[in-house]
């Protein structure tokens, strides 16, 4: 037994919280910002184009300041009396339905709101310069300061509906800023499936707060999660498969991950913040908010944890194929997010170690996509690696800050990674060996896929197109970049200093040691001597040996996730056929049955009215006929319950 | 209904004037505008009947907030002046001061206002041609409003099934005609009153078949007395069942659920689109309170009769609404299916059956009463050279010539959806949670995923104002109205916004409406 959990400490997290005082009362402050700094440049229009993108900066910058004034001052407070709530204005009261529109701010929320406005603000500074030659640059920082605010009323709500609103408020930026270059075919084809995807997802939190409210009578944060244990194991379990819904939606897990591939179509600094660092992350937080729910549902946990499984191993298969180097990153973080989703599965033993990733993976894969995004600016906008290579010779603060992503996320010590997926493999292992050795087959995945890229990119011989004069980019873009690329080396290293995260979050998500069967130094050297092996075969295959600049035919398996693994087909035969036929069906019913049969008389009559006349006549026959039919069944349907 | 004929003793009836105050200053107006338009000079008529339209709906208005927390049944038994009537009754009332503005608008059409000078004269006539020239106004449409309106606020009052056929058959035949009354693109109107006329007849002849059927069983038209009836006589039950579901038929009619939905979809078209607006939110207010009526007061006993059937037609509704809104090209047809779904979502606090869902129906049916009437305004703006531009294609990049009226529409289209923050996301909360803790929840869950398909085409004209290129040539526009349409939009924008972000006014004062008296 663990010095963390007593016999008979409730191992879930307090939900408990103080009202807001002194520097606390700021926390709206954070979301407010940004807002006003959206309004500014989406309502102000051209008249902001020459200076539009500073203020997005400052604004973002200015929440950042707010965010760590409020850290410092809380870390003032004794732990179990970190968490403060801000009460805003009442929403909707309504007899027994009382929605407060308030906001909380703990240790939970806390980190996220680090992590949101201080990634966030880099990649406003990053983008300056990135978008500097894009007519439309403040709108870019008008829907991206639109995006922070958002984000942050997400994880500062203090409950599931203001929660939601912050949840739609972050698709709908998403949906905006993948259809950024919206006369782009692709980004605008990207930004529809994203945002009908993200709605599937969307309906799975809608039916939660629903269930909420008839469960527990509210659906505020310490209204369902203090009373959660003694709910009803059906109850708890639907909410925890429609929370699970909600974030698979979110966080592209399976089997709604398809839209985060074809989302690399926008802008990279938008695929880096919020398709890497931010809000595919909401789901995990989503499930760790509701821990309480997930600790007294079993069944939803297991649930969570084979699809953190599935997603981890199939966001790994799919980057090893990719060419493409935004999607093969895309493919990594669907798959890192699959070892986040796993830990949240995992329960106490997890949830602190899923944040923990979460706020490394933010790091080190804002660094690559920043970097990977920095090698397109220097390559045309080219982003097939068969035509990158030996990028390395012109590229050189690129590379050195790719390197650190790239050795962060393999996991190799010190590096940021290392603390935090290792974490995450003992507690899987913690919890059955099935599972450990899944999130180990993962690791080892990674480091071939991440080899190869780099491999790709940066070693080997050039492939470089023509016309292509690589060079490094501008320090705008640069000095952002290393600021990520020295916290992808030493934050993991600080933030598990003297158990610093785990003690930070345990009051909020709650806690138990991890207890293996056998020795962790086992389980850490063969998981490092695993990805050794691994990237040492990425690297011979990859930077030893020429690389083709045409992609080989490949095996099955190389085909099938160069496809997604199908995931588009499969979306495509289960949702998207049947839609489309019905829409025909549709179409047709309306064209043939609907406006009646009149289409070789139409022409024979010419003219709209004589069409519409005839039209008509055939129609109130029909409509009447249906009536009849509906009427008649009707009746039958209450004859036969009477029955 | 009471005494046989034998007892020979006569009651005089007795009236509660003050209760019955609303219903009877509109149709005391209607009376005095129907003598307008026989008596007044013509050229003076529009003036009055503005002044008389107007201060007539602020009077029946203010006489509802008058009598406010009135629980009576009057008029011998036929009216019942209670919570839900009264929140019924003034909703019907501010909805329907919204359409008048939009419906005395002048300025939009080059050549007078959204009705046909004549609607005798043949379309195409030289009649026609020589009355637009004339500048004629029609201005019978306002006695014929107001005798809708009249009926409107009778029908979801009425306390016995007589009462409310009168109420139904008085709403509905002004109706017809005005939908006939379009000034451009006559024949597609006058084919859209007709179709409504044959159809609305068709079903009213369900309704009275429905409520012989009852009078057979309960021996009385009263709701209340058929409550009674069928907590003291459980035998002759295939009787109540048959006409439960022609009397449900009338009224799904009425609310354009499916399978009683395909005259929506053509009248909507057809119809002068103020007149459209009009129908579209009041009517429904109309008929969902007379139907909540039924369903709770008279059938509430026999609810686990009635509530499947309901169920499959809610579901149908929803699917179907949604799904061929999805494929329509047509602004008005597409606005049509959608209230198609809306009223799917709506039959989710009827078939709730408690008080949660009595409050949450009534509060949906506000919010998509004003977003309806405003969405449509909207639509009488969008112009090109033959009248209104209705196909979506025409649409395209309206975000960049009319920004202010794009985003209005955008605003309805984000109520339509129920996206948070606005009035449409309170209303299906109100419901949906009524539904589930009601023990609908497939339906809910029905309803959720059709309201999520459903933000897709409502999504997909917001990208096509904002985003899409404006089509080349400049043959469409956007008209800037006079203040009537301008102040109608303001107020729908207004109350949208209001409802949206503090939805607690709304839903207390249909929350302090309390249930149905009997």
């Amino acid at each position: 037994m663990s010095p963390f959990s007593g016999a008979l400490a409730p191992a879930a997290g307090e939900i408990s919280a103080a009202a807001a005082t002194g520097t606390f009362t700021q926390m709206w402050l954070l979301i407010a910002l940004p807002l006003l700094g959206a309004a500014i440049l989406l309502l102000l229009g051209r008249r902001t184009n020459a200076w539009g993108h500073w203020v997005g900066v400052l604004m973002s910058l200015g929440s950042f300041a707010i965010a760590v004034s409020i850290f410092l001052k809380m870390m003032q407070e004794s732990g179990g009396n970190r968490a403060f709530t801000q009460h805003l204005f009442q929403w909707i009261s309504v007899g027994s339905f009382q929605v407060p529109f308030d906001l909380r701010i703990d240790q939970l929320s806390m980190v996220f709101v680090l992590l949101i406005t201080g990634v966030g603000t880099l990649i406003h500074i990053y983008s300056v310069s990135y978008m500097s030659h894009d007519r439309e640059r403040r709108r870019f920082f008008g829907y991206l300061n639109l995006f922070v605010a958002a984000m942050l009323l997400l994880v500062l709500a203090d409950n599931y509906l203001v929660l939601y609103v912050g949840w739609e408020g972050v698709g709908l930026a998403s949906y905006l800023l993948i259809g950024f270059w919206f006369y782009k075919e692709t980004a605008a084809v990207a930004a529809k499936k994203a945002f009908v995807v993200n709605r599937v997802g969307d309906v799975g939190l809608s039916v939660a707060v629903m269930l909420m409210f008839v469960t527990f009578g509210s659906v505020t944060f310490e209204g369902v999660l203090a009373s959660a244990p003694k709910a009803s194991q059906t109850s708890l379990t639907l909410i925890g498969l429609a929370l699970l819904l909600a974030a698979c939606g979110k966080s592209a897990q399976f089997p709604l991950q398809s839209w985060l591939l074809d989302a690399m179509e926008g802008p990279t600094p938008v695929s880096a913040l919020i398709h890497a660092a931010t809000m595919v992350t909401a789901g995990v937080y989503l499930i760790a908010r509701s821990n309480a729910i997930f600790n007294a549902a079993p069944t939803a946990q297991t649930a969570v944890i084979i699809i953190g499984a599935i997603t981890l191993i199939m966001g790994a298969i799919i980057g090893c194929a990719k060419d493409d180097i935004k999607k093969a990153l895309a493919g990594s973080t669907m798959s890192q997010i699959g070892y986040m989703v796993l830990a949240a599965g995992l329960g106490p033993i997890g949830y602190v170690f899923a944040i923990f990733h979460l706020l490394t993976h933010g790091f080190f894969k804002a660094t690559m996509f920043l970097g990977a995004g920095s090698v397109m600016h220097g390559m045309n906008d080219q982003v097939n690696m068969r035509r990158f290579g030996a990028l390395r010779t012109v590229m050189v603060v690129t590379t050195v800050t790719f390197f650190a992503g790239y050795l962060a996320i393999l996991g190799i010590p010190p590096f940021a990674g290392f603390y935090s997926k290792d974490k995450i493999i003992e507690s899987a292992f913690a919890h059955s060996t099935l599972v450990g050795l899944v999130t180990l087959v993962g690791a080892a995945i990674t480091a071939f896929y991440m080899t190869r890229l780099v491999a790709m990119t940066f070693l080997g011989k050039a492939r470089w197109p023509d016309d292509a004069h690589p060079h490094e980019s501008p320090a705008m873009m640069m000095i952002p970049v290393s600021i990520l690329a020295v916290l992808s080396t030493v934050s993991g290293f600080l933030l598990l200093h003297n158990n610093w995260i785990v003690n930070w979050l345990e009051p909020v998500v709650g806690f138990e040691e991890p207890v293996l069967g056998f020795n962790v130094n086992i389980l850490q050297y063969g998981t490092l001597a695993i990805v050794l092996i691994s990237a040492a075969l990425g690297y011979v295959l990859y930077a030893r040996r020429p690389v083709p600049q045409v992609a080989p035919v490949g095996s099955l398996l190389t085909q099938a996730a160069r496809a997604d693994l199908y995931g588009d087909a499969v979306n495509e035969a289960v949702f998207m056929r049947p839609g489309q036929y019905l829409t025909r069906f549709l179409v047709w019913f309306d064209n043939k049955v609907v406006d009646g049969a009149v289409n070789g008389s139409a022409a024979l009559l010419g003219g709209l009215s004589g069409r519409a006349r005839r039209t008509q006549n055939g129609f109130a026959r029909s409509y009447a006929l249906t009536m009849l039919g509906g009427a008649a069944l009707v009746i039958v349907a209450l004859v036969l319950v009477r029955l | 209904m009471s005494s046989l004929l034998a007892a020979a003793s006569f009651e005089t009836p007795t009236l509660e004037y003050g209760q019955l105050a609303p219903m009877l200053i509109i149709f005391g107006v209607a009376v005095v505008s129907l003598l307008v338009e026989a008596f007044a000079p013509r050229e003076w008529r529009r003036g009055i009947q503005l002044v008389l339209v107007f201060a007539g709906l602020a009077a029946s208005f203010a006489a509802v907030v008058m009598i406010r927390g009135t629980q009576h049944i009057a008029a011998m038994g036929s009216v019942a002046v209670d919570g839900p009537t009264l929140f019924m009754q003034g909703s019907i009332l501010v909805l329907a001061f919204i359409a008048a503005l939009v419906m005395a608008e002048r300025q939009v059409d080059p050549l007078g206002d959204a009705f046909a000078p004549r609607a005798s004269a043949l379309p195409g006539s030289a009649d026609e041609l020589a009355f637009t020239q004339l500048g004629w106004l029609q201005t019978e449409v306002w006695p014929l409003f107001l005798f809708s309106v009249g009926g409107m606020l009778l029908f979801p009052a009425s306390a016995d099934l007589l009462t409310m056929f009168v109420a139904l058959e008085v709403l509905s035949l002004p109706l017809y005609i005005m939908a006939g009354l379009a000034r451009r693109r006559r024949l597609l109107s006058q084919e859209a009153a007709l179709k409504y006329f044959v159809l609305g007849a068709f079903s009213s002849a369900f309704f009275l078949y429905g409520m012989a059927l009852f009078y057979g069983y309960a021996g009385s038209v009263d709701l209340s007395a058929i409550s009674d009836a069928l907590t003291a006589n459980a035998s002759s039950m295939w009787l109540v069942v048959t006409a439960t579901a022609l009397v449900s038929v009338g009224l799904l009619f009425k609310i354009g659920a499916v399978p009683f939905h395909q005259w929506t979809p053509d009248v909507y078209q057809g119809s002068p689109t103020p007149i459209t607006g009009f129908m579209a939110a009041c009517t429904k207010v109309a008929a969902f309170g007379a139907l909540l009526r039924i369903m709770y007061v008279a059938l509430g006993g026999i609810r686990w009769d009635w509530r499947p059937m309901m169920y499959v037609v809610a579901a149908l509704t929803m699917i179907v609404g949604t799904l061929f809104a999805l494929t329509q090209t047509d602004i008005k047809r597409m606005l049509a299916y959608s209230s198609i779904a809306q009223a799917g979502f709506m039959l989710v606090g009827v078939i709730a059956t408690n008080q949660a869902g009595l409050s949450g129906t009534m509060v949906y049916l506000v919010a998509y009463g004003i977003a309806t009437i405003g969405a449509f305004a909207i639509v009488t703006l969008v112009r090109d050279s033959t009248g209104e531009a209705s196909h979506l294609s025409q649409w395209a990049g309206l975000g960049r010539k009319a920004p202010i009226v794009a985003s209005a529409f955008a605003l309805f289209l984000l109520a339509f959806a129920g996206i948070p923050l606005t009035s449409g996301f309170t209303g299906k909360f109100a419901v949906f949670t009524a539904g589930i803790a009601g023990g609908a929840t497939p339906v809910v869950i029905i309803g959720l995923i059709a309201s999520a398909v459903a933000a897709f085409f409502y999504v997909r004209v917001i990208v096509l104002m904002f985003f899409n290129e404006p089509i080349a040539d400049d043959s469409v526009s956007v008209v800037v109205p006079s203040g009537f349409t301008t102040l109608a939009i303001t107020i729908s924008v207004g109350l949208t916004l209001v409802i949206g972000l503090v939805p607690q006014l709304i839903l207390d004062l249909a929350n302090q409406a309390g249930l149905f008296i009997r």
